[in-house]
């Protein structure tokens, strides 16, 4: 298989890349696992021939794809299923709900170009409303891995997961998210320790977006904490209020419409649990109307480190 | 494991024949039942499936009420999930829970909701959504291949159901795949909730259909217990290709005041036409078992 050798820290890497490079190895050593896929092209001759019977492409046809993962989890088995984000969502929503999170099984729904990886090819291809809708879902857990090494130890900790999990992935090389806190899922990593306001990210460019927004709050002697909140869903509600405690404002930064997703979630587990101010960072609420690729347009809407740290510095200025 | 008697699959005995007469009729009974309670039930539906539930679950397939999750079982899955009475009274006839649980059918704290859930011992999928069953079908019937057993997997749809899309799907899947341990039975009683089915949406020439899909077709009259025994229990009809049964019945069939009626697609019984389809039914058992 093609080497699988961890990347450097610092290094530009494909999250879906590093799931599929960590996965077929895995394969041989568990026979309950599958790779189920729809014609995404992720998978090469060489991924295939080592996956032997365990991979299958089921053509195009997300709604079979998930009823069938289904089935096989039914009998034991743990299906890696294999679409884009907005289809997995959106289109084959009603088979993620009834036939795989209702009965609780052990489906990975390995979802790519989550958020804008899609880029150019359009609001026909972004998701922008997959964490809101996955992590609704009873007994669904929802992860966003910030980077390659952390998308490989997602793959890995799935392995002794109960429940469905859905895994949001990039399209094209993402920024490395170092941490000096393991990923494990469920457990918020602490990337910056500050006291004044709290920001809170998920997936490669929000995340890197909050540290370096920290960095220029930490130049205007506002002292920023970040938490990369990559899992949405248990959502890690005691880290996120550890952090907050003392702060006067926690920002959120995703690449996700502004409703339901990071910002949602950790909305509401404040306001139930140790109610602060809250500003969300997103999409805003539209359809992509301009044509870019995804760093464009981030840039474009805002999901940016300078309006992050804008909106710090606007916000605390007014109280 | 399975049911079937001295018989051999495909000439079934006059005796055993007028068993699963007689049990297809007690089926009904219960339905009928469960549909003079509160809520009453998709009584039409039950009832043209009544005989097909009856061939799989008395003879066609290697099944143990005792042993529901025993590995190597045949499946079957009602992907026309509002059929739940119909599944609900087999299932109790079988021996998978008791028959007088059927009583607490829609009634606050009972297991047996209004379509079938996994609580319910032998319900092997949640079901009700319609175009859900096939794939999950060609999950079971795949899961099973790679074990390397030869169980087979059996998904009861309604005819309406195929307008569905995600049916499609499954139905280029399991071709593909070539599941021919999947049986696929079409309830073919070309009636829907408001009316004929082929006038809403056209389904015919349904048989070519499945054929242009890659499957192995056979028509038959699905309330003519020989004949689906011997259909069914001769699947793989073709190797190397799932085989579906177009079985032609009618809607309501066992209760003449109600049969082909769009009405009784779904019934709540008064008193009095419960007493009624008692009767009838009664009188039915009696020539069963003549």
């Amino acid at each position: 298989m093609t080497a699988t050798a961890a990347p450097a820290a610092t290094a530009r890497a494909v999250t879906r890349e590093a799931y599929r490079d960590r996965l077929i190895p895995l394969l041989g050593t568990d026979p309950r696992l599958m790779c189920l896929d729809t014609d995404t092209g992720l998978f090469g001759p060489a991924h295939i021939e080592a996956a032997g019977e365990q991979y299958l492409n089921l053509g195009i046809a997300e709604h079979n794809l998930m009823g069938i993962a289904a089935g096989l989890a039914f009998g034991g088995r743990m299906p890696f299923v294999n679409t884009m984000a907005g289809f997995a969502s959106s289109r084959a929503l009603e088979a993620v709900k009834v036939d795989i999170a209702y009965p609780a099984l052990p489906v990975r729904i390995m979802a790519t170009h989550g958020g804008l990886a899609a880029g150019h090819l359009g609001p026909t291809h972004h998701a922008l409303e997959d964490l809101a809708v996955m992590r609704t879902l009873p007994a669904m857990t929802v992860v966003v891995p910030a980077d390659a090494d952390a998308t490989a130890a997602v793959v890995e900790q799935s392995l002794d997961l109960p429940g469905p999990l859905y895994v949001r992935l990039g399209r094209k090389a993402t920024p490395a998210v170092p941490s000096d806190e393991p990923m494990v899922i469920g457990r918020a990593q602490r990337l910056r320790e500050g006291t004044d306001v709290v920001l809170v990210g998920c997936g490669p460019y929000p995340v890197t977006a909050c540290t370096e927004a920290a960095d220029l709050l930490g130049e205007a002697g506002i002292s920023a904490a970040v938490l990369n909140m990559h899992t949405l869903s248990p959502l890690d509600a005691e880290s996120l209020c550890t952090a907050a405690s003392g702060a006067s404002l926690v920002v959120t930064v995703e690449e996700h419409w502004r409703s339901g997703g990071l910002g949602g979630a950790v909305c509401e587990a404040l306001a139930e649990r140790q109610p602060v101010r809250v500003l969300r960072i997103g999409m805003p609420d539209k359809f992509s109307d301009t044509v870019g690729g995804q760093e464009h347009l981030l840039d474009h809407y805002g999901i940016t480190a300078a309006r992050t740290a804008a909106a710090v510095t606007a916000a605390l200025e007014a109280t | 494991m399975t049911t079937a008697g001295t018989e051999t699959i495909g000439a079934i005995g006059d005796t055993r024949l007028g068993e699963l007469r007689e049990r297809a009729t007690r089926i009904r009974e219960h339905v009928a039942d469960m549909c003079a309670g509160p809520e009453g039930g998709h009584l039409g539906g039950a009832y043209s499936a009544a005989d097909i539930m009856t061939a799989l679950y008395f003879d066609v397939m290697n099944l143990d009420p005792d042993r529901p999750d025993a590995p190597k079982r045949d499946r079957f899955v009602l992907s026309k999930g509002h059929a739940a009475v119909g599944l609900y009274a087999t299932l109790a006839e079988r021996g998978y829970l008791p028959v007088d649980e059927l009583a607490t059918y829609a009634r606050p704290g009972s297991r047996l909701m209004g379509h079938p859930v996994r609580a319910v011992p032998g319900v092997e999928a949640a079901t009700g959504s319609l175009g859900h069953g096939l794939a999950l079908g060609c999950g079971f019937a795949l899961g099973a291949r790679l074990d390397g057993h030869d169980s087979r997997t059996f998904v009861l749809m309604g005819d309406g159901e195929l307008q569905e899309g995600s049916v499609w799907e499954a139905a280029i899947g399991a071709a593909s795949l070539g599941l021919d341990r999947l049986v696929a039975v079409v309830d073919r009683n070309s009636l829907q909730l408001t009316g004929d089915t082929d006038s809403i949406a056209a389904m015919e020439p349904l048989a070519d259909r499945w054929r242009g899909f890659g499957w192995a077709v056979q028509e038959a009259d699905g309330h003519d217990l020989a004949t689906l025994v011997r259909a069914l229990g001769t699947t793989p009809w073709e190797p190397g290709r799932p085989s579906v049964l177009i079985a032609r019945t009618v809607k309501g069939r066992g209760l003449p005041f109600l049969e082909g009626r769009t009405a009784c697609h779904y019934v709540t019984f008064s008193e009095r036409n419960h007493a009624k389809a008692r009767a009838v039914l009664g009188r039915s058992r009696k020539e069963d078992t003549r």
